[in-house]
């Protein structure tokens, strides 16, 4: 589907008249990412970040399959097959640091992606779909990031799997059979790092096919846009090529001159130093932390430190971390307001820098040692952190006046709009 | 359903969070975390000492690395292993391919041997592909592999320096403190080491304790330094061509990305 005004693909050259008969991809990418896809002509570059994370999926695809080329699965020799790459394979030092910090460049990318859609409510209908799939995206996204942490076999490899996988041993009655069978064994060992291989080869490749749904979707209603009223008349939109591809264009290259710096020059800052050492079951490490974007989430399970009513507290924090992530699924159901932007919600904005500040702050905690202060401050930001979407979005959207919005886009952008007058 | 649930299971959560948070800060009062030797007088490493890898134009001195190899195979390989590094690795610190041959033949570690045929074990010199030997150690503690030392502690080279050079007695205000604190026997105190007693007896103790060939004075601090460049290039021996690398990367993508704002802005200047 597309607007009525979609310029529609003509192919001028015999061989592309041919091909559109016979199998009509040009048309496809035409109608998808060209010339005949109308995007609203406002998008600010908080819209760049979708094109960004795909990227990134690419990029991590293509390192990654070179990098299993050279890796071996196997406890005795992985950490070792590591700096093997590092040392001996040509350019393997770049693939890896390239690998490594472009799960975190992934990660930065889509959370700035996630809270523009919380900022301009991209999850309400009629996009809801859209943001259901792109939650399915981020939860494969952590599966695939954690198992992939798991292969150097460092320290932190090996601990953050025990604890990580150890989770599934507070679920009721079934809990620890269910952990041995994940695992294949009572703790990380060969087993469990040759399925984590397996997996985390796979499902880089499931994100790309829920991606495509995600982008399937998308194209049904068409993007969202920063005043969040929608694409009424042909003035409202610009073709996506050539002008979002342009600054698509130009987002990548900022994007890629950030990362470059980081892989180049400080190509271990986001990682842990603990993981330089190679796995050693009969040593823990003094502080257990899982990479940086897992730290908010990684405080709300620590936040839970007594029982509560019936609920062991280990139950209630990996229910709690779970729940974070899950809440997300109802955000087109929890936010009611017929306004989408937070440009025109003076009460929603308030709450949602709140939340990014929150959402720093469990960070903050999260990577930080297990001591009192910082588990007191997680439990408090925590709670604001359910309140937020479960009790403060549906309150604030059925009392708030939202300011009043533009007619169209249009005049979003320039001020009039013929077709007011029409 | 969704508006009636969602609220009730936030304020679970909420009240969950908001015990949890009564009884920690009940339990601080009644019983404030104790604070522990570790905590007050552990010191992170020395920051004024400066290598000529720091910062992002940083290179290897190979002089200075071939001393810390010097300070290496005379007083750490003793305890230490450095299994990453194959004798062939040490061309890249300015060994000719004879002495690389020289330095393997006469490593004092032989390389082992197991003949298939006759089911003896023997030994033989090591060639330049073979890695650096093992070390077999008996005493007390677990000395680490050095081959990524650096990157393995917070502080890489500068931990290294310090620990070298920071074993101290033990402070009198820390046993005023913390009398149960004392560092046992075979132990000895370095405020830089995670739980201040380390196993390890302090390695460089006298100056001229090896004798460097390239006439530089070897002082402890002198020893320290070297050993802890060296260190640091066994940990990552790409580190040159990765600078030499970002940089042509990254003045490449900046250039290209100004065009691409160019063309941006060009495409654009219809709409605005």
């Amino acid at each position: 589907m597309s607007f009525p005004w979609a310029k529609h693909y003509k192919p001028t050259h015999p061989l592309m008249v041919y091909l559109d008969e016979k199998l009509p991809l040009p048309r496809f990418v035409y109608n998808a990412v060209g010339g005949g896809f109308p995007v609203p002509r406002n998008l600010n570059y908080a819209w760049n970040f979708g094109v960004l994370a795909g990227f990134c999926l690419v990029l991590q695809i293509v390192t990654g399959v070179i990098l299993a080329m050279h890796y071996a699965a196997n406890q005795l020799v992985a950490f070792d097959s590591v700096e093997h790459i590092m040392r001996d394979v040509n350019w393997g030092w770049m693939l890896r640091y390239a690998h490594a910090n472009g799960a975190s460049a992934f990660f930065v990318v889509v959370y700035i992606h996630i809270f523009r859609g919380f900022f301009y409510a991209s999850y309400k209908p009629p996009r809801e779909m859209i943001w259901l799939l792109g939650v399915v995206i981020f939860l494969l996204m952590m599966a695939t990031a954690f198992m992939g942490y798991v292969l150097p076999w460092g320290q932190m490899s090996f601990w953050g799997a025990k604890v990580i996988t150890g989770l599934f041993s507070a679920i009721p009655l079934v809990g620890e059979p269910l952990q041995q069978w994940l695992l294949g064994g009572f703790a990380p060992d060969n087993a469990a790092l040759n399925r984590f291989f397996s997996l985390h080869f796979l499902l880089p490749f499931v994100i790309a096919a829920v991606i495509i749904l995600h982008i399937w979707a998308l194209h049904i209603p068409g993007s969202s846009n920063p005043t969040g009223v929608e694409v009424k008349s042909e003035s409202d939109t610009v073709p996506f090529h050539p002008y979002y591809t342009a600054k698509d264009g130009f987002g990548l290259g900022v994007f890629l001159v950030l990362y470059c710096t980081f892989l180049f020059f400080f190509p271990n800052a986001l990682g842990h130093p603990d993981n330089y050492i190679a796995a050693n079951p009969m040593s823990t490490p003094a502080h257990i932390v899982p990479e940086w974007y897992f730290w908010p989430f990684y405080a709300i399970l620590r936040a839970f430190t007594a029982d509560f009513l019936f609920f062991p507290a280990k139950l209630m924090g990996v229910l709690a971390m779970f729940s974070a992530i899950l809440v997300w699924f109802f955000l087109p159901w929890l936010d009611t307001s017929p306004v989408r932007s937070g440009h025109y919600r003076p009460l929603f904005r308030k709450f949602y820098w709140l939340l990014v500040i929150d959402v720093l702050v469990l960070g903050y905690c999260g990577g930080s040692p297990a001591e009192t202060k910082y588990v007191l401050i997680s439990q408090i930001a925590a709670t604001y952190y359910f309140l937020h979407f479960l009790v403060i979005l549906p309150i604030v959207s059925s009392i708030e006046k939202p300011e009043p919005l533009p007619f169209s886009i249009t005049q979003a952008v320039l001020g009039t709009d013929e077709a007011v007058a029409a | 359903m969704v508006r009636i649930f969602g609220p009730l299971v936030g304020l679970f959560f909420a009240a969950a969070l908001l015990w949890s948070f009564g009884v920690g800060v009940v339990q601080q009062i009644r019983e404030p975390d104790p604070s522990t030797a570790a905590k007050d007088f552990h010191l992170d490493p020395k920051e004024d000492v400066k290598f000529t890898f720091d910062g992002p134009f940083g290179t290897f001195n190979n002089r200075q690395l071939q001393r810390g190899f010097q300070v290496y195979k005379e007083v750490c390989n003793n305890c230490h292993s450095l299994k990453q590094i194959a004798f062939r690795n040490l061309a890249d610190l300015g060994y000719t391919p004879a002495e690389v041959k020289a330095i393997a033949k006469d490593w004092a570690t032989k390389a082992k041997t197991f003949d298939v045929k006759t089911g003896d074990a023997g030994e033989r010199p090591n060639i330049p592909s073979d890695h650096i030997p093992p070390v077999y150690y008996a005493g007390t503690g677990n000395p680490p592999d050095l081959s990524l030392i650096t990157k393995a502690r917070h502080g890489g080279a500068n931990y290294v320096y310090s620990l070298l050079t920071g074993y101290t007695d033990q402070p009198a205000a820390l046993l005023k403190k913390y009398p149960d604190s004392k560092t046992p026997d075979g132990l000895y105190y370095n405020p830089y080491f995670a739980n201040l007693n380390i196993a390890m007896p302090p390695p460089l103790t006298t100056d001229g304790q090896v004798t460097y060939s390239d006439g530089t004075k070897a002082t402890v601090g002198q020893m320290a330094k070297d050993v802890a460049a060296f260190l640091t290039w066994t940990a990552e021996p790409k580190m040159e061509k990765r600078k030499q690398t970002g940089w042509a990367v990254v003045l490449f993508l900046i250039a290209a990305t100004s065009l691409a704002y160019l063309a941006k802005r060009n495409i654009w200047a219809d709409v605005h």
